[in-house]
């Protein structure tokens, strides 16, 4: 087993390199640029525009720039931001454990609620419960994470003044865990509504699958109680492959999470991802690429070992 | 030998209808009640979005500053906006580009797809490792960061948008078309292709693609869902469709202001959006039962 993970771990450098290769090659080959706000700028001479390429090493050719670039990245030092010229590492360490924040509190939210419910309609298939149900994932699936946002901002924040609109902390209040709970709870919920589709979904399709093996009736036949042929037969197996869609999700909930900050001015990775991008800060944005494919990579590898705990018939070599 | 066995029979029984893969899925298709209705909503949107200057007696960019906020009414059935346009206009014209992006990424996407997918599992080895390493590395960023990135850098016009939403969203259904074509190409009816002398080419165009067309229309359908959210979350960050051109998306950029004093303009530009989205993923679904040859048959 530790073995087969460090194989994988090693696999995976020639990935991440390939993914800062490409992610490199799209910021420099595409027009734009960091300069490209000064060039409209009457003051600003030819001689200026090539002193700041210099100091900021765009005079070089890019693949120096990019191994540059890699040998300062692993030797940690990420480079430092063209707008606000701070440590990348630093502006990233602000905010990813927000990002880390909204997105745990919306893994959990989301598996609380859709495991029973997808066990539910698949164990009670045909239902009242399992049409509403289906009915009410399939709607919240097709929804557009930003509009579902923007109705809970409305319904919750300007009609009933219940909760903040945005933010992460009403400002100027000192720190407490429950001002930071009702400011999570809107963005939670407008992620969390949209994944429970998912899941709820896909759990149903596999118990479905699960319980109609011949193996449900022995189970039945020997005699054990129904919960326990739900939770330790059914469900068991049903999970296998919904661990690795949850896993393989991860980066579509970084994407939400993206939208969700954006419109809840939630100071996480996804804004600065977007207001880097806009400022066209490449060191920020290689650092957050650079983070966000190291996290899906290694929720892949997350999934593929917990696939192996749930069924043992897989065997790592 | 074929003809001669097939002949009396055809002529035997000349009140069947020859039944096609396709045409019985069409059938299965069509007992899909919801699917079939999904569909109808689907027509009715395209129709009234292309017909609308028929269907609606206002301009989408004139302003009327009498009629400014106005809450929904029957002159105005889904109200007026800042400037006083009428919303529902505004929306249906938004319609045009935001279901052609959607449409049009979603055709590049699953051509690519079937291109790599289709020549990666043929010739297998150093080709297939190196498309799908390079399948690997697009699935390994974050779509939406690598969606923001992509549109900021390449500016917001509609063909820039059909262009990126495409190229990023092929990756699913090469890896489909992929299993497909290995799983067959070891097949009977592939080599006794190869020994009446037929080339790569034909191979893969005549008989390996239409054997992957069941999963490639229903990655097709759904991925025209995809698009269409895709599309509107980057317009709505001000990234994709930009202004005066109006699409689902930046419809509802304007909302975010406006929706304090008229709550309707957050409303409705976001349920064209999600009739029109869970409508294709109804369809898309009707498409998977009907396509898939274990399908049950089972009213719904």
């Amino acid at each position: 087993m530790g073995r087969y993970v460090l194989r994988r771990l090693i696999q995976a450098i020639p990935l991440l390199l390939g993914i800062t290769v490409i992610a490199f090659a799209i910021l420099k080959v595409t027009p734009g640029g960091p300069l490209a706000a000064y060039e409209a700028n009457p003051d600003f001479s030819f001689a200026d525009q090539q002193r700041l390429e210099h100091a900021l090493g765009l005079d070089q050719p890019v693949p120096v720039q990019y191994a540059q670039w890699l040998i300062r990245f692993f030797a940690g030092d990420w480079g430092y931001s063209f707008a606000t010229s701070q440590p990348v590492l630093s502006m990233i360490g602000q905010r990813l454990p927000n990002t880390l924040w909204l997105m745990s509190t919306v893994y959990i939210v989301t598996l609380l609620i859709a495991l029973p419910i997808g066990v539910l309609t698949a164990v009670k298939q045909y239902s009242w419960f399992d049409h509403i149900a289906t009915g009410a994932t399939f709607a919240a699936f097709s929804m557009p994470t930003f509009w579902l946002g923007l109705l809970l901002i409305v319904t919750f924040g300007l009609t009933f003044r219940l909760l903040p609109l945005g933010g992460m902390l009403a400002p100027g209040a000192p720190f407490t865990v429950g001002d930071l709970a009702r400011h999570l709870i809107l963005p939670v919920a407008t992620i969390s509504l949209v994944q429970v589709g998912v899941y709820v979904r896909f759990l149903r399709a596999s118990m479905l699958e699960t319980t109609s093996q011949d193996y449900m009736r022995t189970a039945r036949s020997k005699g054990l109680r129904e919960g326990v042929i739900i939770s330790r037969h059914a469900l068991k197996n049903a999970a296998i492959p919904f661990v690795t869609v949850a896993a393989l999700d991860l980066p579509e909930l970084f994407g939400g999470a993206l939208v969700t900050e954006q419109i809840f001015g939630w100071p996480g990775m996804g804004r600065l991802f977007y207001d880097s991008a806009l400022r066209s800060d490449y060191p920020v944005l290689m650092g957050i690429l650079v983070i966000g494919a190291t996290v899906v990579i290694v929720a892949n590898l997350m999934a593929d070992v917990i696939y192996g705990f749930l069924d043992p018939r897989i065997r790592y070599s | 030998m074929a003809e001669l066995a097939a002949d009396p029979i055809r002529r035997a029984a000349p009140t069947y209808r020859e039944r096609t893969q396709l045409g019985m899925a069409f059938e299965r298709f069509r007992e899909h009640r919801l699917a079939m209705a999904a569909l109808l909503v689907v027509v009715a949107l395209a129709l009234l979005s292309a017909f609308v200057p028929v269907v609606s007696p206002y301009d989408p960019n004139k302003t009327n500053l009498f009629q400014i906020f106005e809450s929904p009414s029957i002159a105005h059935p889904m109200g007026t906006d800042s400037l006083g346009r009428d919303l529902a206009t505004r929306i249906l014209f938004g319609g045009r580009v935001s279901l052609a992006v959607g449409v049009l990424a979603a055709l590049l996407a699953i051509t690519v797809g079937a291109v790599v997918g289709v020549l990666a599992g043929f010739y297998g080895g150093l080709v297939d490792g190196l498309a799908m390493r390079f399948v690997d590395i697009l699935l390994s960023i974050p779509r939406l960061f690598f969606l923001v990135l992509l549109a900021v850098l390449f500016g917001g016009s509609v063909l820039t948008i059909i262009l990126v939403l495409g190229f990023l969203s092929w990756m699913r259904t090469a890896r489909i078309v992929r299993a497909t074509v290995m799983s067959l190409k070891g097949r009977e009816f592939i080599e006794a292709a190869r020994s009446i002398g037929a080339r790569d080419l034909r191979i893969m165009i005549r008989h390996l693609l239409p054997n992957t067309v069941a999963p490639i229309i229903v990655a097709a359908t759904l991925g025209v869902a995809g698009a269409i959210i895709a599309e509107s979350t980057l317009s709505f960050l001000g990234l994709g469709i930009q202004k005066p051109t109006s699409s689902w998306g930046n419809l509802l950029t304007d909302a975010t202001t406006d929706m304090a004093k008229a709550p309707w303009t957050a409303i409705f530009p976001g349920l064209a959006i999600f009739l029109a989205v869970v409508s294709i993923n109804f369809v898309g679904d009707g498409l998977r039962d009907a396509l898939d040859p274990r399908h049950v048959l089972r009213k719904r």
